[in-house]
């Protein structure tokens, strides 16, 4: 039951939630770079949050299917159309047998995700489906989609599918500021470098991916100017090298690097990263730790509490 | 030992500011204690030259709890590093196809080209942390005199195994990467294979060595 590839769009890769216990051995976390969007998106066709799916990035795909199959494509808002249609996104859809399925230019946002009833066919490599692409390997041939690329796809369950309440994700993208705590070297910048970071709005420079989005605006002086021993990076961290541009290391980071890091986006707010566009404006605003945790766990229940129907069912099937 | 919040979900353990092989067994003893907790909170282990980073689901475990895990970890241990080190021996061309380098080390360093290939493949190195890339080893114990600064503009393309130098460092290259450190030689041998059971040829604490090859024996050797 493969889906062919007719135009991979601009990076197109395969991500499930991405493979841990690896990073001593150099190995990023990586997965989808809007992991929300992307565990909302199998919800809908009643797979495990976990199966792989479609991450496209800034241009979606066209792709078509062999045999009829359950969709649901979530994330930046696009123009979507099976065999011409318009079709909807944020809910389970049907794309009938030879049906073609094209996603457009996100509208706003950077990131689509597209679930497949069963999910995608693929051997995990180190416990995940992810693809790597600095280690060209995980998701089809360690590599972004390409013309004809032809994907399997898992047997899916057969079940009554769940939908999204009404209105339920209406503000997940919201403009405000990304949340973020104190890096592990803040006490390099002083507080007149972290005041800047947090009153000064910064740009996504062009030269942006899933391991790091640089940002261009106010130069950000550290007050301590010495050489940071190589240590461990934790996601979300906000590093300022020689130029005093900040860079956020995204989710195929290096696991290592050595330049300070004044600040870390909040967990619950990586999603969000994975939706900025280049020449994006983004804005920051400092919380504690424990308030960060709390945003976490919330967005965790609104998570469970946005569906309509018995999502339990669907949830716990791999 | 300094224990301090790095994000939200993470903690950073720092034992000192300078590379040294006392901070690389402190951190392997801290390293290796982690390991065999085998703690399912704990979602990954950052090692580095003096540091580790500890990544975790923090809805689990919380910052504190982390906190005197590692503190308790790090005072029953007393330091018991396992000093009997798996050695790990790589093969190495030097053979001039493999090492656009070789000749501006051998002149940075003011000796002939055979002497740097006897320098690099005579000493034992020590694999620090691994970063950079997927399977990328730092190794420390590079002699002192092959200490030459890296590229001034890193090459787009350093293929799949080549071992290079830069500063104290000695590393090999395990996939297609870009990379600005000297390139002195080329092993046949796969240092990363993602499909492995264990996919990278080093890791964290292990011994190396590297013994010169000729290009028929490199030749017979690829891929294997």
């Amino acid at each position: 039951m493969p889906i062919r590839v007719q135009n991979p769009g601009l990076l197109t890769t395969i991500q499930d939630l991405g493979r841990s216990g690896y990073s001593h051995l150099g190995i990023s976390a990586g997965g989808a770079a809007d992991s929300l969007a992307m565990r909302i998106a199998n919800i809908l066709v009643g797979n495990a949050e976990n199966a792989a799916t479609l991450e496209m990035t800034l241009a979606g795909a066209t792709l078509e299917f062999d045999e009829e199959s359950i969709v649901a494509l979530t994330g930046g808002e696009c123009e979507c159309r099976i065999n011409g249609d318009t079709a909807p996104m944020w809910q389970a859809m049907r794309v009938p047998a030879r049906g073609i399925l094209a996603c457009g230019a996100t509208k706003t946002g950077a990131r689509l995700y597209l679930a497949i009833q069963g999910g995608l066919d693929v051997r995990p490599i180190m416990g995940s489906a992810s693809t790597n692409i600095a280690g060209h390997f995980g998701g089809f041939e360690g590599r972004g989609l390409r013309k004809g690329d032809l994907l399997g796809v898992r047997r899916g369950p057969n079940s009554r599918l769940p939908t999204l309440k009404p209105g339920a994700v209406d503000g997940l993208y919201s403009r405000e500021p990304l949340r973020v705590t104190r890096g592990a070297q803040h006490h390099w910048f002083g507080l007149e470098a972290f005041g800047k970071l947090l009153s000064c709005p910064y740009t996504v420079s062009e030269q942006s991916n899933r391991s790091g989005l640089r940002l261009k605006g106010e130069p950000i002086s550290p007050r301590v100017r010495s050489q940071l021993l190589t240590e461990g990076v934790s996601l979300g961290a906000i590093q300022v090298p020689q130029d005093e541009q900040p860079i956020i290391l995204f989710v195929d980071q290096q696991t290592t690097g050595g330049y300070p890091k004044i600040a870390n986006v909040i967990a619950a707010d990586l999603y969000r990263v994975g939706q900025l566009r280049p020449r994006e404006q983004v804005r920051f605003i400092e919380v504690v730790i424990p308030r960060a945790i709390d945003l976490l766990r919330e967005q965790e229940e609104w998570l469970k509490q946005i569906f309509q129907s018995q999502r339990n069912r669907y949830t716990d099937r791999s | 030992m300094k224990v301090a919040p790095a994000s939200d979900s993470s903690l950073l353990v720092v034992f000192g500011d300078v590379m040294s092989l006392d901070n690389h067994e402190r951190v392997m003893s801290l390293f290796r204690a982690l390991q065999r907790l085998n703690d399912p909170r704990i979602r990954n282990l950052h090692p580095a030259y003096a540091s580790i980073l500890i990544d975790f689901d923090p809805l689990r475990l919380s910052h504190e709890e982390a906190a005197s895990l590692i503190e308790n970890l790090a005072g029953e241990q007393s330091l018991q590093y396992d000093r009997a080190a798996n050695i790990v021996t790589i093969p190495v061309c030097y053979d001039v196809e493999f090492a656009p380098d070789l000749q501006e080390v051998a002149n940075h360093a003011k000796i002939p080209n055979h002497e740097v290939i006897q320098l690099h493949s005579s000493a034992t190195y020590r694999v620090h942390f691994l970063g950079f890339t997927p399977g990328f080893a730092y190794l420390g114990g590079l002699p002192d005199t092959l200490h030459v600064p890296r590229l001034a503009t890193p090459r787009k393309h350093v293929p799949a195994g080549s071992v290079a130098i830069a500063g104290t460092q000695a590393g090999i290259y395990p996939v297609d990467s870009p990379g600005g450190w000297r390139l002195i030689g080329r092993t046949p041998v796969r240092i990363f294979d993602p499909g492995a059971t264990q996919p990278t040829r080093l890791k964290p604490g292990d011994r190396v060595e590297f013994s010169a090859i000729d290009r028929a024996t490199f030749h017979s050797t690829v891929n294997r």
